[in-house]
C-alpha cells in the first residue's frame, strides 16, 4: 500500500528522526510514504477566524494534491491543521468558495481527501496485534509515559483522534511494543507551544508539571509525535528533565531497525 | 464610545463565529486554561467584556499574548463557546494594523538556537505578527 505523505518544515530539518524512522518502520510493516511532490509548509497553526482565507492556502494546495484518498501526516501541528482545513473545506461554504477562488483550479476542492496521522494507520490499517508480532526487540520492562499534548485531540469533534480527555491509542501503541504504558495526569495538557520564543519561563512551568507529574506515577521516558512539544519538554523543563522520543524513534527500535539505520548512516 | 467600539465588538464577534451570548460565565473555560496564572484577564472573563463591546480593553490585555491556543478551554466549555477563538480574533484586531507586529524579527535571531524547531517560529509569527 502506498500511501500520500506531508512531512511538513520540520520533519526535514529539525524533527529528521520523526520522518526517518516513521519511513523505515513502514517498510518493514508493508507500507510506503509517498511524499507530495510539492508541498508547503501548513502554517504551523490552524488559522481560527472565518476571513484567514490567505492563511488556508497552503494546507488546501497540499490537500488538493493528494488526489487520491488519503493523506498520511506525522507532525501533530501539520496533522492539527491540515485536518482543520479540510473540515473547513467540507462543511463551510464561505471559507470553501473564496479558497477555491484563490486556488484557481479547474476542479474544485471541497474536503475529498482524507487526512490520517501514521498512528491511524498503524492503528486501523495494519493493527497493533500486527504490530505486536512483528516486534524483534520487545521493550520488556520499559516505562513509559504518552505525551499527547493538545494537537491530536483537540477539538475532539473535527480532530476525531480519540478520546480528548482519556485518550488511549499511544498507550496501546506503547502496549505493542511489549513496553509498559503509563497513565500521568498532564498527558493532555499543553506544552507550552510557541510560547518559547516570547515567554522562554512561561513554557518551562508548563513542561515541568508535565514531567513532574509523569515522574509521580513512574514514567522513565516520554513519547512523543510533536516537534515542539519534544523541543519544549526536553529544553525548556525547569528544575527536571527526562528523556523524550518520538514514537516513531520507539517503533523502528522494537522492529530491530533503530541499529540498522545507524549502521547505514 | 461606543459606537465604533460596540461595532468593533460586532465584528470580532462575526470573524470569530463564536456564539458569546451562550456564556453562562460559569469559570470552566478558566479552570482548565493553563495559561490562565499569567493572564490579566482570565478566559471567562474575555467573554465576558466582550459581549459588553469591550474590545479596547481587551485589545490591551496580556491574555492576547500568553493564549496557547491549546483549545482547553474550548473543549471543556458545557455551552459550545469557544473562548481561543475569540482570544484569536482580538488579536487579529490588534495586529493587523500597520506597525502592530508584537515580536520584533530583528531580535529573534538571539532566542532561536540550534535545536528550536521552525514549528515554533512559524507559530509564533503567525500568532503575534502580521
Ligand atoms: S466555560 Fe464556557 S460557559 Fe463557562 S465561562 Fe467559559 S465560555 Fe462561558
Ligand atoms: S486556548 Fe488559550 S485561553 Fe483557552 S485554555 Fe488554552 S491558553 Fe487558555
Amino acid at each position: 500500500m502506498v500511501y500520500n505523505y506531508y512531512p511538513g518544515c520540520t520533519l526535514s530539518t529539525k524533527a529528521k528522526k520523526l520522518d526517518i524512522y516513521a519511513r523505515a518502520a513502514a517498510k518493514a510493516l508493508g507500507f510506503e510514504l509517498a511524499e507530495l511532490k510539492e508541498w508547503q509548509c501548513c502554517g504551523a497553526v490552524y488559522p481560527l477566524a472565518q476571513d484567514a482565507i490567505g492563511e488556508r492556502l497552503a494546507a488546501a494546495r497540499s490537500l488538493a494534491a493528494a488526489e487520491d484518498g488519503k493523506l498520511v501526516t506525522l507532525c501533530s501541528a501539520c496533522h492539527h491543521v491540515l485536518k482543520r482545513v479540510n473540515a473547513d473545506m467540507a462543511a463551510n461554504g464561505e471559507i470553501c468558495a473564496k479558497v477555491n477562488a484563490y486556488l484557481g483550479e479547474e476542479e474544485t476542492y471541497h474536503g475529498q481527501t482524507e487526512v490520517w496521522h501514521y498512528l491511524e494507520i498503524l492503528k486501523r490499517e495494519i493493527g497493533f496485534d500486527e504490530i505486536a508480532r512483528r516486534v524483534k526487540n520487545p521493550l520488556t520492562g520499559r516505562k513509559i509515559g504518552a505525551y499527547y499534548g493538545c494537537l491530536l485531540l483537540r477539538p475532539a469533534g473535527v480532530m476525531q483522534f480519540d478520546d480528548a480527555e482519556n485518550p488511549g491509542i499511544l498507550e496501546d501503541f506503547i502496549a505493542a511494543l511489549g513496553a509498559t504504558p503509563i497513565i500521568y495526569d498532564y498527558r493532555n495538557e499543553c506544552c507550552g507551544g510557541y510560547l518559547t520564543l516570547t515567554d522562554k519561563q512561561a513554557t518551562g512551568e508548563m513542561v515541568g508539571r508535565v514531567i513532574a507529574s509523569a515522574r509521580q506515577k513512574g514514567v522513565a521516558e516520554l513519547i512523543t509525535a510533536c516537534p515542539l512539544c519534544s523541543y519544549n519538554l526536553e529544553v525548556n523543563a525547569l528544575g527536571t528533565e527526562m528523556p523524550v522520543h518520538y514514537f516513531t524513534e520507539l517503533l523502528a527500535e522494537a522492529l530491530g531497525l533503530k541499529e540498522e539505520e545507524t549502521a547505514c548512516r | 464610545m461606543q459606537i465604533r467600539e460596540m461595532e468593533e465588538a460586532a465584528e470580532v464577534l462575526r470573524i470569530s463565529t463564536v456564539k458569546a451570548e451562550n456564556c453562562m460565565q460559569c469559570g470552566k473555560c478558566s479552570a482548565a486554561c493553563p495559561a490562565g496564572a499569567r493572564m490579566d484577564i482570565l478566559p471567562h472573563r474575555f467573554v465576558w467584556e466582550l459581549m459588553n463591546g469591550r474590545v479596547s480593553l481587551l485589545a490591551k490585555s496580556g491574555t492576547l499574548w500568553q493564549c496557547l491556543s491549546c483549545f482547553a478551554c474550548s473543549a471543556r466549555c458545557p455551552r459550545g463557546v469557544d473562548p481561543a477563538r475569540l482570544i484569536e480574533a482580538v488579536r487579529l484586531t490588534v495586529i493587523r494594523r500597520q506597525g502592530a507586529n508584537s515580536i520584533n524579527v530583528d531580535e529573534l535571531p538571539q532566542v532561536i538556537d540550534e535545536n528550536m524547531p521552525q514549528q515554533a517560529i512559524v507559530s509564533a509569527l503567525r500568532k503575534y505578527n502580521k
